[in-house]
């Protein structure tokens, strides 16, 4: 319910921004030098002579049929164009919130064992930096030293060029090329995705291993905690088994507020990589005002962010059943 | 009799902060990128680069004790851009802010304070600027409008607002039920009164913690939509620019992009740890 209410107020947001702000979407796609005839036929053609809220109907029933309009621009429908792109915007993505997963959560579960020794410090210390690193910042470091100077990961696009591969089942290059048994494909995808990915993950990694450090030592204050420790439980099992578990909440629900600026890191990232995904087609519809196109890719990442965290609640339910029980009562 | 008191209070919260190593480096930076920025025609070597000055004899020189940061592809003193670039970064936070706080303050006092529709409508608000990426957001309404830095900002403070409003609602409501407040309502204290003079004041602290660690992700996406080529117009410099135009130039003329982004970094960092030590100070736990 909570996410309908969310993608339903978005979509006005978004309404509003692209048709009551701006004047005219019909001059602004056509140009100063349009004829007003011209101009009168795309609005009819757009139906923007009728009135705001029967524009707003006609919007939102194309929303519920996924259907997003016309691009201005590529003269295709903007859902092709998205459909197109979005792929290597997920790939991306995804294997950054693996990456800063798979990285943060044992930084952060090293700091709180250690707390207050030089590993806690250091770590503390990565999370304060990464955060306030700019992206692009982090991204032209990482492609100047592992792509230029030490010359052993490429430094853009998703495959070589001239590599003779059809992303056509998921449009995930990894999982495709798994699929198809290619596994030069998967490897090359791999290494393309490596560097991207992870300066996209920094910040992330940083805030998941700052949180994950402060719920392990909250958690460590529980009397079963205690009660295994006075048993004589291995330190790792304790730790693994034991603590990690519940302490494993708080990481993943920020993992589903942050995911709105890792978007947004994503188009810097893109555009210094030379990505093939929605961030080049949003900047490029963004430059020339392609209105369609720009509603479309606001909107997408407003679902995919929704998405993701309905799966965040579900993950989180999972890890602590107490939290799906209390909610099931509410 | 209540000076002293007072006095010694504030002694003894300086005396706390002068005790937490990351909060005073965080002061020093904050404090030294401000006064450079106030002070940057007057300090730097070259303050008439700041414009359309062209030298290509000295084009592409590294750092040197005549250019610390070197110099840019048409011969300008690097050093003399960033301190000006850092003007352009503090300016933006200071406006985002200086909207996005007071509103957002507000707004999550009337949520917390009356509850009922007040309370549904403004946090479902907060819900939906959560879901659009602010960096997005900002180059979309840019490109709406007009494409100016200053519109991009305005649009992120238009989302930004919502952070400050979810902080201060969680406060709100867990102050709301003391019996100092009942106290105040039942001697017949007005709305206002309640709201400003007995709620806010307790929230202070919380919101100097958020404010600094804000201004601090302002100025990072501020970078970020100049990068993206939203700056400032040219020739006056910015630091995000100054990045992105280097970024042509690397590995051979690595200094063209990445000192101006060591300044990013550098006062971001300083606002970060600022918040960081306040947030020690006045033990507010959970404000991120």
């Amino acid at each position: 319910m909570w996410s309908v209410l969310v993608l339903f107020g978005l979509s006005v947001v978004i309404f509003i921004i692209a048709r009551v702000v701006p004047g005219d979407p019909a001059r602004m796609a056509l140009g100063p030098r349009a004829s007003a005839e011209q101009v009168a036929d795309l609005q009819a053609s757009l139906g923007l002579d009728r009135p705001m809220v029967e524009q707003y109907a006609l919007f939102i029933t194309g929303l519920a049929q996924g259907n997003l309009g016309r691009s201005l621009l590529t003269e295709q429908s903007v859902n092709d164009d998205i459909r197109e792109t979005f792929p290597a915007t997920l790939e991306l993505v995804l294997t950054t919130i693996l990456i800063a997963f798979v990285i943060g959560v044992p930084l952060g579960v090293a700091a709180a064992r250690f707390k207050d020794t030089w590993p806690d410090t250091l770590v503390r210390a990565f999370a304060i930096v990464a955060a306030v690193m700019p992206t692009f910042f982090i991204a032209l470091l990482l492609q100047v030293l592992a792509g230029y100077v030490l010359q052993i990961l490429p430094t853009t696009g998703r495959l070589p060029t001239g590599t003779d591969f059809q992303a056509n089942i998921t449009g995930l290059l990894v999982i495709d090329g798994l699929l198809k048994a290619r596994f030069d494909v998967v490897f090359e995808a791999l290494r393309h995705l490596l560097l991207p990915a992870l300066a996209l993950s920094l910040a992330t990694m940083g805030q998941i291993a700052r949180i994950t450090r402060a719920s392990m030592i909250d958690v460590s204050r529980q009397d079963y905690i205690e009660a295994a420790r006075a048993f004589g439980v291995p330190t790792r099992v304790r730790l693994f088994k034991y603590q990690l578990r519940p302490a494993f909440v708080p990481p993943l629900t920020i993992m589903g507020l942050e995911f709105a600026s890792l978007i947004g890191g994503a188009f810097v990232v893109e555009l210094i990589f030379s990505w093939p995904g929605m961030a080049a087609y949003g900047i490029r519809a963004i430059t020339q005002k392609d209105l369609n196109a720009i509603m479309g890719v606001v909107m997408i990442s407003g679902v995919f962010f929704v998405l993701v965290n309905l799966v965040i609640d579900v993950l989180v339910g999972i890890v602590d059943p107490r939290i799906r029980i209390r909610g099931s009562r509410a | 009799m209540t000076e002293p008191a007072a006095l010694s209070n504030a002694y003894q919260n300086w005396y706390r902060f002068s005790r937490n190593p990351t909060a005073v480096i965080g002061l020093v930076i904050v404090v030294l990128c401000i006064a450079a920025a106030i002070l940057a025609p007057y300090i730097t070597p070259y303050p008439d680069h700041v414009g359309a000055v062209v030298d290509f004899r000295n084009r592409h020189q590294p750092p040197s004790l005549d250019h610390w940061f070197g110099t840019d592809n048409v011969g300008r003193d690097n050093f003399t851009r960033v301190i000006f670039g850092l003007r352009v970064s503090l300016m933006l936070a200071f406006v985002v802010l200086i909207i996005a706080v007071p509103f957002g303050t507000l707004m999550g006092l009337l949520a917390g304070y009356f509850g009922g529709w007040t309370e549904i409508v403004i946090m479902r608000l907060t819900d939906i600027a959560l879901a659009l990426p602010p960096l997005i957001m900002a180059l979309a309404v840019a490109a709406v409008l007009e494409p100016s830095l200053m519109n991009a900002m305005l649009a992120i403070a238009s989302l930004w607002w919502t952070w400050h409003t979810r902080l201060i609602y969680s406060i709100v409501r867990q102050i709301r039920s003391l019996e100092y407040i009942e106290a105040a309502e039942t001697l017949g204290a007005s709305r206002a009164h309640i709201l400003f003079r007995e709620i806010l004041p307790n929230c202070m602290s919380a919101i100097a913690v958020k404010t600094s660690l804000d201004a601090g992700f302002v100025i990072l996406i501020g970078a970020s939509l100049s990068f993206l080529g939203l700056g400032i117009q040219p020739p006056t410099p910015d630091l995000g620019t100054m990045v992105s135009d280097g970024a042509s130039f690397l590995p051979d003329y690595w200094w063209e992009s990445m000192l101006p982004g060591v300044a990013i970094l550098f006062v971001a960092l300083g606002f970060n740890l600022l918040g960081d030590g306040l947030r020690d100070l006045f033990d507010v736990e959970d404000v991120r």
